[in-house]
């Protein structure tokens, strides 16, 4: 027997989906660009940046975790949620230290880029400045935590796949921030190492490798020349792309 | 409260599934207050017909009120859903009401021309709470407070609410010490409205409420307290970032502007 293939409507174009998939999952597939920061295809959702805000039949949702029902009729691309996802972006921007020119993820941040696609001009709200510190004591690594979005991938990837849980978010509300298991608080005295998962999830300036980080010139990197919109995530151009709990 | 009872991180969960399904354990799970427990067992007891008298045809029953603020006798109150907010007030003794906030911070402001609405789910909603202010209240104190509180209630989990709240306090402290202007209230609209459309749970997108709310009903306590009618103030106050240079060195700067 034929099944008959299941579909949900984004701004007018009808998708095809799998069950299982969620809204993010399907467009994705589709080719349709959702902003977002906190999802990536191999981790359980997490829906904190709130950036993939769209409208599912008239309800505001998030679509990296609600799951594609057939018959959902959902606005994505409007002025309304991109306003508001330009907003949300500004408060990321104003919530941590983002000194772009200054930064080795300049051109390869998501952040940024998303801040590009939204149209965001000036980070318009009162920036907080807050203190943060800067972790250069691993060999290969350094963890700058004033670049932090608390999106959790580093979080996600070193526990649900290094299985080494070297990362976790402490604090509550305006205070959370990123902290490293280890006595001293320092990455030198965990077992992060080159080859971990966590090394390669970070979409902003944060986790960097170290004396790599010009090899590519400024003007050169991936959305100096294209829009996030049509290239995706920096993260995944090295994904093999498995999906979570599913080969 | 379930991620506690599991021993995680208390943030709220992605729903669905919704606890019915998979809450405890992953378990079905009934979560409920105290006051629907006893009315539930009530129910049971007494058959569900004299209840269902009560109240109005979407609401029925009654609702337990816990009245406090500016009135005579506050405490808890037993009233059919359907109730006025006049009968209310006028039950506890209040006189001279300013404004009376339903549900908790956040929950509803409603001005004096709104007394007449009623409590009941297709009205005024609430989980019971009932804050009378009378018109000695500086409205805005009461709007700093909620402010504050809902920057300490943030879990932080999502971006709108751990930063949204901390924006809209700073905003409501520069609107309170007389450094306000026209566009801080607009971008307090519109942080307002981001909070209620993007935010994860229930917290952050009712958080901005009162904000919403006071500005709609009670603009005039942010207006009075506008430093000037013009658009804008820089955030940054160049006089009091050098005042501690000037005491120091004795200079006045008077190149300070260009
Ligand atoms: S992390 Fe991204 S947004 Fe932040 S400073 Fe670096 S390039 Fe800019
Ligand atoms: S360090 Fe990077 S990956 Fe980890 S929580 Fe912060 S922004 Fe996300
Ligand atoms: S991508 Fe959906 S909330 Fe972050």
């Amino acid at each position: 027997m034929q099944l008959e293939e299941q579909t949900i409507t984004i701004d007018g174009q009808k998708i095809p989906f799998q069950s299982g998939q969620t809204i993010m999952d399907a467009a994705l597939a589709a080719k349709i660009y959702i902003p977002h920061l906190c999802y990536h295809p191999e981790f359980k959702p997490h829906g904190s940046c709130r950036l993939c805000t769209v409208m599912v039949n008239g309800r505001y949702e998030s679509a990296c975790t609600m799951p594609s029902v057939a018959g959902q009729e959902i606005l994505n691309n409007t002025k309304e949620l991109n306003e508001n996802r330009r907003a949300l972006t500004q408060m990321l921007f104003v919530e941590g230290n983002h000194i772009c020119p200054g930064c080795p993820k300049t051109g390869n941040c998501q952040l940024q880029a998303v801040a590009y696609y939204v149209g965001m001009l000036s980070s318009h709200y009162q920036h907080f400045y807050p203190y943060r510190d800067l972790d250069p004591s691993h060999p290969d690594y350094v963890v700058d935590f004033n670049r932090c979005i608390l999106c959790e991938l580093c979080v996600r990837a070193s526990r649900d796949v290094d299985k080494k849980n070297i990362f976790a978010i402490s604090g509550r509300g305006i205070k959370a921030h990123l902290i490293i298991n280890s006595p001293s608080g320092k990455l030198e005295d965990t077992d992060f190492a080159v080859g971990d998962k966590a090394a390669f999830v970070c979409p902003v300036g944060a986790i960097l490798r170290k004396r790599t980080r010009y090899t590519t010139p400024i003007g050169e990197r991936l959305y100096d020349k294209q829009s996030i919109r049509i290239v995706g995530d920096s993260q995944q151009l090295h994904a093999g792309a498995t999906k979570y709990g599913r080969k | 409260m379930i991620e506690s009872l599991e021993g995680k991180r208390g943030v709220p969960r992605n729903r669905p599934p919704f606890p019915v399904t998979q809450g405890y354990l992953n378990k079905p799970t009934v979560v409920n207050n105290v006051e629907t427990f006893a009315l539930a067992a009530r129910i049971a007891v007494y058959g569900g017909d004299g209840f269902a008298a009560l109240g109005t045809k979407q609401s029925k029953g009654t609702k337990l009120l816990s009245i406090s603020g500016d009135c005579l006798r506050p405490g808890i109150y037993e009233f059919p859903f359907g109730v006025s907010v006049r009968e209310v007030l006028e039950a506890c003794n209040a006189q001279d009401t300013q404004a009376v906030q339903i549900s908790g911070a956040a929950g509803t402001c409603l001005s004096a021309k709104e007394f007449d609405r009623k409590i009941a789910f297709e009205d005024v909603a609430t989980g019971g709470s009932v804050m009378i202010f009378n018109r000695q209240r500086d409205l805005l104190e009461v709007v700093r407070n909620f402010a504050h509180f809902f920057v300490h209630e943030s879990c932080g989990f999502c971006t709108p609410c751990r930063v949204g709240t901390s924006l809209l306090k700073n905003l409501v402290e520069k609107v309170y010490t007389n450094h306000g202007t026209a566009d801080d209230l607009k971008d307090m609209s519109y942080i307002s409205q981001v909070l209620k459309t993007a935010s994860h749970c229930g917290l952050g997108q009712t958080a901005s409420n009162h904000i919403a709310d006071t500005l709609k009903k009670f603009p005039e306590i942010y207006h009075k307290r506008l430093l000037v009618e013009a658009n804008f103030e820089p955030a940054f106050d160049l006089d009091s970032a050098l005042e501690d240079a000037r005491q120091i060195t004795g200079r006045k700067d008077e190149m300070a502007y260009l």
